[in-house]
């Protein structure tokens, strides 16, 4: 209740307008990223910019900030007209972004890092007294705890984000953009995120936060401003609205979400027993982990990033092998096998990074669909590859995973990330699996995309296959998964009837204290 | 200004960009042309024209392009996988030095097995070459661009060691060159008295097979997606290592066979001036061509003709053809900001 006595108290006050959006239209060939965007931002204001993938929020945050250029309309900060495109200027006038992706320097040190580009440059020395004072100053009044001292490259993702909102203050920023700030912590980690927000806007900052998720916008905003399609389709106080009617503006239709019908679990399909991957390091990747999946079950790893996560995936998806311990699927144990060999055995693999390992940008939407089975006689004859049957098959897949693409011989990386995703499930999920291998399968997706992928996941369990769902999103899990399995420093704990266990109990597990867990499996 | 990504390449602007490269090329080296004194318009005209204009000129620019097209698509297969072949130059030669070997009088072979012994040698030779610097990239992280590059050096000690010992031509009057290949191991000739030999017809097919190999096959296909993506070909499956190791072999083997034929086809023994380097000269074809192999061809064409035009021109007037390695230089200087504007659009801020 404290939080929302705090947001109609920073409304209460009608403060004044510190940054003014007037008709911002920008194009992009055909495409209209945006469409005549008009927005005000007050003094203690935090906006949430609330929008799906492509929406046309960061192309907003990127004209403002002066790395576009609009091609209508104007920007305003503090009753000044802000020269378009030129980041300096709006550095100048006070305006202070955190990308998503952190601009730090590794190998400097916290204190390097903020002070790097605020000293002239033909100077042969550099008063590290002042900066420094200033730095735990400033640190001090808004809560955010960092050493000065520490390399950047030694911090956790947290502390690199209080580090990058620093600099913004250091340069004394009095409106600050945080782009998608929640995509890459922990909860506990984005609650004091939100706390360190209040603490800004109290000081009489404005705060606009870019974001799709909706918790956040509950969490943290005064205000909030819907985009779609380049448009800015509602501005709501957030005091006055909620879920449902924010999800439709964004997404412009309702949104049901997947009820998973009960399901008695089959045979198994993937048996991991016993099974350590050593890493060089002290700690081993996986360690001693068992996990089954059936037949007709979802299975959910929960977990916080950088537990073993990644090392079970690429277990599964034949990129790494176990150093002791047996893999198995549908009864046979894999010895020795490669990705194209999990291919055969009927695993469908999503990776975690569609970019990175999924997909081959440069080729084509055809290319990349034959990838896994390009050595299939359906798709080729004597090493010459039926393009014919090649193409014939993509466009089959466009139209039954609903992929928008102008066609097979589309380039892939023209495609928006849920239209990627859809690829990569048409890839895989066409050739009815026994086991799908999903890693991260929405992240940084839009809510549409999120409920497609999530109604395959659950259509494929219905056809039979297991699922293996690893995920750090754990609303993901709870909304998919039968049986959940928390991983933590390598270590898996027994998979959990999903009804049987609290939020609060996965959160202790998730933290490594695993002393609840007799509780549980005793009630269960 | 700034560069902004287009969204789709038309066909019609990759195809300007070279050409427009090379116009802004000729137009920059106007300036040195018209500093030396001499009319610009009637120099260009005596390039063109030492370059197409007759029989002989016309022979003389192809027989100059038949190593340029092969060490072009060697630099295009490579670079197409990513993997910097800068020891075109080296391979050349150690496919030079397979082939004087193995086309000379030490070996009794039967005739018609000499000249294919030859030039698979050859082939055989450069690829090798190469195989060593893509093991170490493959296996232990090893920057390929100093080993390629480096190697050069070492392969052309190795055959001045050779031409000076070994090798020797007894018959040579103490000049540092090998004996000649045997008869059975020449290439026919193309057209009767000039120096067009068949190795252009082999470079030709070469060209088209390899884009027949790039565009329709599987392994084409795992060399795209390899040299695109190799983190997602893995995941995928593709035999990523293996491609890799594949490319090397035929990418020094072409710049190894360009060796072989010029031994086989044009000079019949290995000096140390076999090639103005042709090597380098073969990364500003393939890049020229956007790595196209059927661009490769007319790459190779454009620049051989600049150099024996170049020559002709310096015959008949004060300009040195020098001009020839300044305007290649420069083409590829234009060429490399005409690839970048292809890519993005230039926009006023």
């Amino acid at each position: 209740m404290l939080g929302q006595d705090f947001r109609y108290n920073a409304m209460a006050q009608s403060k004044s307008i510190v940054l003014r959006l007037s008709g911002i239209t920008k194009r992009f060939g055909p495409l209209v990223a945006n469409d005549a965007i008009s927005l005000t931002l007050h003094e203690g204001e935090v906006l949430a910019l609330l929008g799906e993938n492509g929406a046309g929020k960061t192309t907003l945050m990127n004209i403002l900030f002066g790395h576009y250029v609009a091609d209508e309309g104007s920007v305003e900060a503090f009753g000044r007209p802000l020269p378009p495109g030129s980041p300096r200027a709006a550095l100048e006038a006070g305006i202070g972004m955190v990308h998503q992706h952190f601009t730090l320097a590794d190998n400097l040190s916290v204190l390097d890092n903020i002070a790097v580009g605020t000293e002239p440059l033909w100077r042969f020395w550099s008063d590290r007294g002042a900066a420094r004072r200033r730095l735990l100053d400033l640190a001090e009044r808004f809560g955010l705890g960092v050493r000065p001292d520490a390399l950047v490259g030694e911090l956790s993702v947290g502390e690199r984000q209080r580090v990058e909102i620093l600099k913004a203050l250091y340069r004394d920023a009095r409106i600050l953009i945080l782009d998608e700030p929640t995509a890459v912590l922990t909860p506990q980690e984005s609650a004091g995120l939100f706390d360190t927000l209040r603490r800004l806007t109290a000081d009489g900052l404005a705060v606009v936060f870019i974001s799709h998720k909706m918790n956040e916008v509950f969490a943290a905003s005064d205000t909030v401003a819907v985009l779609r399609g380049g448009r800015l389709v509602a501005t709501r106080r957030t005091v006055e609205t909620d879920r449902e009617e924010l999800a439709e503006l964004m997404v412009g239709r309702a949104l049901k979400p997947p009820t998973p019908a009960l399901m008695t679990a089959g045979e198994p399909v993937l048996e991991l027993s016993n099974v350590t991957v050593a890493s060089g390091h002290s700690r081993p990747l996986l360690d001693a982990v068992d996990l089954t999946v059936r037949r007709h079950q979802i299975v959910g790893i929960a977990g916080v990033s950088g537990n073993g996560q990644t090392a079970l995936a690429d277990l599964i998806s034949g990129l790494i092998h176990p150093d002791s311990g047996t893999l198995s699927l549908k009864g046979e144990t894999v010895g020795h096998a490669d990705p194209a060999a999990m291919v055969r055995r009927g695993v469908a693999r999503i990776p975690e990074d569609r970019h990175a390992a999924g997909l081959v940008g440069a080729m084509a939407v055809w290319e990349n669909l034959i990838a896994e089975r390009y050595h299939d006689p359906a798709f080729q004859r004597f090493g010459v590859i039926r393009r014919g049957a090649a193409r014939a098959h993509a466009r089959e897949v466009i139209e039954a995973f609903d992929v928008r693409c102008p066609g097979p011989d589309a380039r892939t990386q023209l495609l928006s990330g849920g239209n990627m995703q859809k690829l990569i499930l048409g890839r895989t999920l066409a050739h009815g699996p026994d086991l799908i291998l999903a890693s991260q399968p929405t992240r940084g997706l839009d809510v549409g995309a999120v409920s497609y992928v999530h109604g395959r996941l659950l259509e494929a369990r219905a056809a039979g296959a297991g699922v293996l769902v690893i995920s750090e999103d754990l609303d993901e899990i709870l909304a998919l998964a039968d049986a959940i399995a928390v991983i933590h420093h390598g270590r898996l704990t027994p998979a959990l009837p999903h009804d049987r266990v609290s939020v609060r109990q996965l959160g202790l597990l998730m933290a490594g204290h695993w002393d609840v867990l007799p509780e549980i499996l005793n009630a269960a | 200004m700034r560069l902004e990504p287009r969204a789709h390449a038309p066909l019609a602007i990759r195809l300007l960009a070279p050409v427009g490269a090379v116009v802004a090329a000729l137009a920059l080296c106007a300036l040195l042309v018209a500093w030396t004194g001499a009319p610009v318009l009637r120099a260009y005209g005596l390039l063109v024209e030492g370059a197409l204009g007759s029989r002989f000129a016309l022979t003389e620019t192809l027989t100059r392009a038949t190593p340029l097209i092969l060490t072009g698509l060697a630099a295009a297969v490579a670079f197409r996988a990513k993997l910097w072949n800068i020891g075109a130059e080296g391979q050349l030669y150690m496919g030079a030095l397979a082939a004087v070997v193995l086309g000379g009088e030490l070996l009794n072979l039967p005739a018609w097995a000499v000249l294919p012994l030859a030039l698979i040698g050859g082939a055989l030779a450069g690829g090798v070459t190469l195989l060593g610097p893509a093991v170490l990239k493959v296996r232990f992280g090893v920057d390929e661009v100093v080993t390629t590059l480096l190697l050069n050096f070492v392969v052309l000690l190795l055959v001045s060691m050779l031409l000076e010992g070994a090798l020797k031509d007894p018959m040579g009057m103490g000049w540092p060159q090998s004996a000649p290949v045997v008869e059975a191991a020449e290439l026919p000739k193309l057209v009767a008295r000039t120096r067009l030999h068949f190795g252009l017809l082999l470079a030709l097919a070469l060209a088209v097979i390899l884009w027949l190999i790039d565009t329709r096959t599987i392994w084409g296909y795992e060399n795209r997606a390899v040299g695109a993506n190799p983190r997602a070909a893995a995941f995928a499956g593709m035999p990523v290592t293996r491609v890799m190791l594949r490319t090397a072999l035929l990418s020094g083997g072409l710049a190894g066979l360009a060796g072989a034929a010029e031994v086989c086809g044009l000079k019949g023994y290995l000096t140390l001036d076999l090639s103005p380097g042709f090597g380098y000269s073969g990364i500003v074809v393939a890049m020229l061509a956007q790595l196209h192999p059927l661009g490769v061809v007319g790459a190779a064409v454009f620049i051989a003709g600049i150099f024996v035009g170049a020559d002709a021109m310096s015959r008949a007037m004060p300009v040195p053809n020098y001009i020839a390695d300044v305007l290649v230089a420069t083409s590829l200087l234009c060429m490399l900001v005409a690839g970048l504007l292809a890519r993005y659009r230039l926009r006023r801020s």
